[in-house]
């Protein structure tokens, strides 16, 4: 689904903060990305969404060439890949329910009522469909994210630091929901520094674990 | 980012998001933005209600312009007043002298009837008018070069004493050029109003937009597509700036409709309205509203949009 070759990234001129990635994420495939703060998960996973494109390289989306992407392009691209972002990114001023809406609303596809009252019950978020996002807790922001981030049946999930501020009870049953969803099929990728979550997660399913270190990206052993 | 990966906002496509109606929602995504849609509302309608009054300037002063230069075309006459034996002699005299000089294009004799009827409204229709000594009156049309009104009236003098030069009605000529000036000024206020508006508008857009980076940045990230939101921004502007220069015109129609009419009030503020069909003219002003607030959120929200990936 998405295919680097020989990537490279950097946010100024000719210091790469990501160099010579080469990579390719299958469908139903379960990854994890790992590395200190600041060596780049979130800006992988940018590129992955096309809010950041490649400095030097060759990547693929869907078959497509990002670079080839027009604005309408990346939009589409954007529907076809589930994201739950390190800051979950809500709009404040409408409810829960219509934030996890959103990306169908604003593709003008039809909203299904009685299936986003499935998915709210999924995350168990029934309760505060009618909440705004600023009243919600840390936890309860996360599983909205990715109920959000599911709504388009996306073929690739992406999650950075799911779990970043959660409780250990809570990050589990997070995780249980991202391995559902791969169960179902779905690609999913987590960005994350939590090495208990990852060992967690490799009991249920064939995880790869990568990590980013000194600019590159490296397939992490099975010590963990 | 290049200007064309913005295509997607062209205008058919705003202009059918436009004009259908939002059974999706698509309107709520941008949050409500109470203070500044006020203003576009009060700013919008205070333009149109002095748009109206500017047309009806333009309007006025372009009618006054056009009567009083018809007038003048005619303005020109000589009356002769002589004894009854004399009459006819000076008579002949003037019309030789009229036609000998430069810059008179026709002079004519007004027959009797003709004259009678001019002072009818004076000494009313019974009066007996081959009673009076009545003037004779020649009518002078002026050549488009004109002629010196001076050195005729002491030729005249000279030649048929009881002959009188009238030309008073000339006086008008500058008012004519001050109408046709105020005409302009009316023009030129409502492009300065037209202008202001945009202005107005865009400032209004582009600060809705830009406090609404975060909602843009968030809709994007989620696959929303720029006509989407572009036309969330429009929808609102183009709404609000219509209505609001609806109500302003419709003030604006009543305040001239109110102006005292015709008979009542005398001199230059007698023309200032609408007449007949011109009444539809202010009709137009919340249409260029619209369309001024159309093109203003849309380029507003070109500029925004070219800032989030
Ligand atoms: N928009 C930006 N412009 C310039 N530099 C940036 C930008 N965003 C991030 N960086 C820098 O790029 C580096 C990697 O950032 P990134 O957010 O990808 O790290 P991360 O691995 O996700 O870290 P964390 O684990 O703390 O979330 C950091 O040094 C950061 O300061
Ligand atoms: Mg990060």
């Amino acid at each position: 689904m998405i295919e680097m070759q020989n990537l490279s990234f950097g946010y100024s001129g000719n210091d790469p903060l990501l160099a010579d990635l080469s990579l390719t994420l299958q469908p139903g495939s379960f990854h994890f990305l790992t590395g200190p703060s600041g060596s780049g998960k979130t800006s992988f996973l940018r590129l992955c969404y096309a809010e950041l494109l490649p400095t030097a390289g060759r990547m693929t989306a869907f078959g497509q060439d990002v670079r080839g992407l027009d604005r309408d392009g990346i939009a589409a691209l954007r529907r076809r890949v589930g994201v739950v972002h390190q800051d979950t990114q809500f709009l404040d001023h409408l409810p829960v329910a219509e934030n996890i809406a959103l990306p169908l609303i604003v593709s003008g596809e039809p909203v299904d009522m009685p299936a986003l009252g499935d998915l709210l019950s999924w995350v168990q978020m029934s309760g505060q469909a009618r909440a705004m996002p600023p009243e919600l807790s840390g936890g309860e922001r996360q599983r909205a994210a990715l109920a959000r981030a599911v709504i388009m049946s996306p073929e690739l999930i992406l999650a950075d630091e799911p779990t970043g501020n959660l409780d250990w009870e809570m990050s589990m049953r997070l995780l249980q929901l991202l391995i559902e969803l791969n169960r179902s099929g779905k690609a999913v990728l987590i960005a994350t520094h939590d090495l208990n979550l990852i060992r967690a997660a490799k009991q249920q399913v064939q995880a790869r674990v990568l990590r980013i270190a000194g600019k590159r990206l490296q397939l992490a052993g099975a010590d963990l | 980012m290049k200007k064309a990966d913005l295509k997607s906002l062209d205008l058919a496509a705003l202009w059918r998001g436009l004009t259908r109606p939002d059974p999706a929602g698509h309107d709520r995504v941008v949050p409500p933005t109470g203070f500044t849609a006020q203003l576009t509302v009060f700013s919008a309608g205070a333009m149109a209600f002095l748009a109206v009054f500017a047309l009806a300037l333009a309007l006025a002063t372009g009618r006054l312009a056009d009567r009083w230069s018809s007038e003048l075309a005619q303005t020109v006459t000589v009356r002769i007043s002589a004894p009854e034996d004399q009459m006819d002699q000076q008579t002949r005299t003037v019309m030789e002298v009229l036609q000998t000089t430069p810059g008179i294009a026709e002079s004519r004799l007004l027959p009797d009837d003709e004259v009678e009827k001019l002072l009818e409204p004076w000494f009313g229709p019974d009066v007996p008018v081959e009673a009076l000594p009545v003037p004779r009156l020649i009518e002078v049309t002026e050549a488009a070069e004109g002629f010196d009104a001076e050195a005729l009236r002491l030729r005249l003098q000279g030649e048929a004493p009881g002959a009188v030069l009238d030309d008073h009605t000339r006086w008008r000529e500058p008012l004519v050029s001050a109408a046709n000036r105020l005409r302009a000024l009316g023009l030129i206020s409502l492009a300065l109003i037209a202008a202001a508006s945009a202005a107005m508008i865009t400032l209004a857009a582009k600060a809705a937009m830009a406090a609404n980076g975060q909602v843009i940045r968030v809709l994007r990230l989620i696959g929303a597509r720029d006509i989407t939101i572009a036309t969330a921004f429009v929808r609102r502007f183009t709404r609000r700036a219509a209505m609001g220069a609806a109500g302003g015109t419709v003030l604006g129609m009543a305040a001239v409709w109110a102006l005292p009419s015709m008979d009542q009030a005398g001199g230059f503020l007698t023309g200032l309205g609408f007449q007949g069909w011109g009444w539809l003219w202010p009709l137009l002003v919340p249409i260029a509203a619209a369309a001024i607030g159309f093109a203003a959120t849309r380029w507003a929200a070109l500029k925004i949009l070219r800032e989030v990936r």
